[in-house]
């Protein structure tokens, strides 16, 4: 252990930790702006500079090692005017838009500004200005408000092994972009929003659909119908003051009802269709000797991370469409014959905790019978709390309400489709009964969960030869280390389940940003334990005994992967490549 | 369909400089930190850094694109242009400057029809700017490719060019 004073608090820490962590342990906060432990520690904001008894100048505490007998001191006037002007100057390039920014009142340089007590900013000279990016229709990046951080670089090169930002030229013209002045739509991103998830000011933030989503609200000739995803019930909360994790589906639905949505549906009833389904295609390749191992198609960044970087191995994806996409289906067909409602007068909002399904409603293959798209406008996390926040509702004081049906019913094994492991146990539960007839005893399959890198089970299925090896990966730079095993021949598994964001759909792109990008793993395992809580709190827990999906098929789909179900249910990829952008020749 | 000269695939297939680069990439492929290097080779084959040069040595090396366009515009020596055969320097550098460097630049961008960091089309003159090039004593001076030109005029100008 290394011995150190830090403003004269002696403190010992294992020889490796940087000043900052050791301040950390005694309760002290240093201000931050670039670091991120493990991924971007690169001392490059300045505003962690620290007093060192016997060293030059002020240093990063961020980058300096703890040593014995040290003396730091964190709060002298020549550390906290060193602070402050670097806060300036990275105030004098930045947009002083804080009124109409969409991070007002959530913004790191915002609170640091207020936190370091800055009331004017003293230089002012040439302010960098660059057009915005809204070429995706998930992602909006910002430069003129980027501060250089780089946690985005960090979060997309390491965590999801894409790449497509980096600093690019040099000096006061750097800018943190996709190549050649590209823009993010024409480059191979899979617009995880991720970077979203890190990025301390404006910059980067979803496209916005809300104003389209109240219009369609206001039309008496639409039937508006809106389905929330699993991962939103234990994290929309946090937009109002609860704490991550908490569950609040009674108070979601009653706020969607509020804000006048006709019907409010749970994308979970279409996790547990999508387990039939899929569960069945699983079972049939094992049977007929189809491509193994099979991967799981529920996650759009990860889907079009593998039509980019590996489209050699589309073949492995389950056809399945996204549940939301399910839903989206047959809220136009099913539920529209059902109600007497023409399809194009159903509108479908999805509340999603990802930016990337923003994307996914676009594809053409997810187009019905009727020329409709599945789903007309996808909502993150963020932008339900904006909306019911314009709306006046006083989320806490909300009533609890339950779900519509049908679409609205569901099990526990749909609803931990939201954590990492989830889509892996639901198939599970449902599979091991379908194949081997027998009733799985213990149910909570707790190999499959947690934040490990990748994770792996056998589960022998009695009755037959079959021992179903499975493994899942979150984060896209885990998954890369599967789909390289599966090139390379190596991935002896039978089924795989594949998340883009690290911790599966709680921490997704579209999901409430978290209060201290340094404690994500923390908040991923807050909501994951309210997922989990979820799953224990359901009387039924298993996909295959959701009546609501039963009679559906008995009412309207017919037979589990019959043409029907392919026609609503199922869906193609495409190769992209990875560059999908042709060179421009001069 | 796409026209043949457009073709990146074509073009590389009949272009043995893309034959050096893959030996180039072979090279240094097992090497860390081996980006720079690479780039400078792969410039000194091409005269510049092309795009498609770019994402060959991203695939070769197994990096980001991002990257390679990250450190080929950082730093200046890369060109992402194609360059003329001639390197025209002008400095910039204080004692330059006030002895009239501008003068000279204007003269130079009147001269060669071109702006600064551009190239003429018969492709002969790059023109750029540099910052203090030492020769203080000589102000205002230009370079032109290893030569230094000092006490320029904006007279002498087409003179020197003419040399070259």
């Amino acid at each position: 252990m290394i011995n150190l004073t830090i403003d004269g608090q002696p403190v010992s820490v294992p020889r490796g930790t940087t000043v900052l962590e050791a301040a950390k342990a005694i309760g002290l906060r240093i201000p931050t702006l670039c670091y991120m432990q493990g991924l971007n520690e690169i001392g490059a904001c300045r505003l962690c500079l620290v007093e060192v008894k016997g060293m030059r100048g002020l240093q990063a505490a961020c980058v300096l090692a703890a040593s014995e007998g040290m003396e730091v001191y964190t709060n002298t006037p020549a550390v906290r005017e060193a602070r402050r002007i670097n806060l300036e100057l990275i105030l004098s390039n930045h947009p002083q838009d804080c009124l109409v920014c969409e991070r007002n009142r959530q913004c790191e340089l915002q609170t640091l500004a207020e936190e370091l007590g800055i009331r004017e900013v003293r230089f002012s000279g040439e302010v960098s200005a660059y057009p915005l990016d809204c070429s995706s229709p998930s992602i909006v990046r910002d430069p003129s408000k980027c501060i250089l951080c780089r946690r985005c670089v960090a979060v997309c090169h390491q965590v999801q092994s894409v790449g497509v930002l980096a600093p690019t030229a040099r000096g006061f013209d750097t800018i943190v972009a996709p190549e050649a002045e590209s823009s993010l739509n024409d480059v191979a991103c899979v617009l995880c929003g991720q970077c979203i998830m890190v990025c301390p000011t404006g910059a980067l933030r979803e496209a916005d659909n809300t104003e389209a989503v109240f219009a369609a609200l206001s039309d008496p000739s639409k039937h508006v119908i809106v389905q929330t995803a699993p991962a939103i019930r234990v994290a929309l909360g946090e937009e109002f003051g609860y704490e991550p994790g908490t569950i609040v589906t009674g108070k979601m639905v009653s706020a969607l009802r509020r804000l006048g949505f006709d019907a409010v549906f749970d994308t979970d009833f279409a996790a547990d269709l999508t387990i039939w389904e899929e569960a069945n295609e699983l079972v049939g390749r094992l049977q007929a000797g189809g491509t193994l191992p099979m991967i799981t198609s529920c996650s759009p960044g990860w889907i079009k991370f593998i039509e980019h970087y590996y489209p050699d191995l589309l073949d492995h994806l389950s056809t399945c469409k996204s549940p939301h996409q399910m839903l989206g289906a047959l809220a136009k067909s099913y539920y529209a014959e059902a109600i007497g409602v023409k399809p194009e007068d159903i509108v479908v909002v999805s509340i999603m905790p990802c930016t990337a399904k923003k994307f996914e409603r676009t594809r053409p293959e997810l187009v019905g019978e009727h020329g409709l798209a599945d789903v007309d406008f996808v909502l993150t996390t963020r932008e339900l709390a904006r909306m019911i926040k314009q709306a006046g509702l006083d989320f806490g004081q909300l009533p609890d309400d339950s779900f519509d049906s049908p679409l609205g019913l569901s099990t526990g094994a749909a609803v931990i489709f939201g954590a990492t492991g989830g889509v892996m146990e639901a198939a599970l539960r449902t599979a091991y009964e379908w194949v081997s007839g027998e009733t799985l005893g213990d149910i909570e399959l707790t190999a499959v969960r947690g934040l490990e890198n990748i994770k792996e089970a056998a589960v022998e299925l009695p009755g037959t030869d079959i021992t179903l090896r499975v493994a899942v990966a979150h984060g896209l730079a885990n998954a890369r280390k599967l789909l390289e095993a599966i090139r390379a021949g190596e991935a002896d598994y039978h089924f795989i389940e594949i998340m883009a964001c690290p911790g599966g759909c709680i921490t997704g792109g579209g999901q409430p940003r978290p209060q201290d990008v340094n404690d994500m793993n923390e908040l991923r395992l807050k909501r994951m334990r309210g997922i989990y809580q979820a799953d224990k709190a359901l009387p039924i827990r298993k996909s295959h005994e959701n009546e609501a999906v039963k009679e559906l098929y008995e009412k309207y789909l017919g037979d589990i992967g019959g043409e029907k179900a392919h026609q609503l249910l199922h869906t193609h990829y495409t190769a992209r490549g990875k560059y999908p952008r042709q060179i421009k020749q001069s | 369909m796409l026209e043949a000269k457009h073709c990146v695939g074509c073009r590389q297939l009949n272009d043995p400089r893309y034959e050096q680069l893959e030996e180039l990439i072979a090279r240094y492929k097992s090497q860390k930190g081996a980006l720079i290097p690479v780039l400078h080779e792969a410039q000194e084959i091409f005269g510049y850094l092309p795009e498609e040069v770019q994402r060959r040595v991203a695939d070769g090396l197994d990096i980001p694109l991002s990257e390679v366009y990250g450190v080929a515009t950082f730093y200046s020596l890369f060109s992402l242009k194609p360059r003329g055969k001639h390197k025209i320097g002008v400095c910039l550098g204080t004692a330059c400057y006030v002895r009239g460097a501008g003068a000279i630049l204007a003269e130079l961008e009147k001269e060669l029809d071109i702006k600064v960091n551009d190239t003429t089309p018969d492709g002969k003159f790059t023109l750029e700017v540099t910052r203090c090039i030492g020769a203080c004593g000589l102000a205002p001076v230009m370079t032109i490719d290893e030569d230094v030109f000092g006490r320029l005029t904006p007279e002498r100008i087409k003179d020197i060019l003419a040399r070259y």
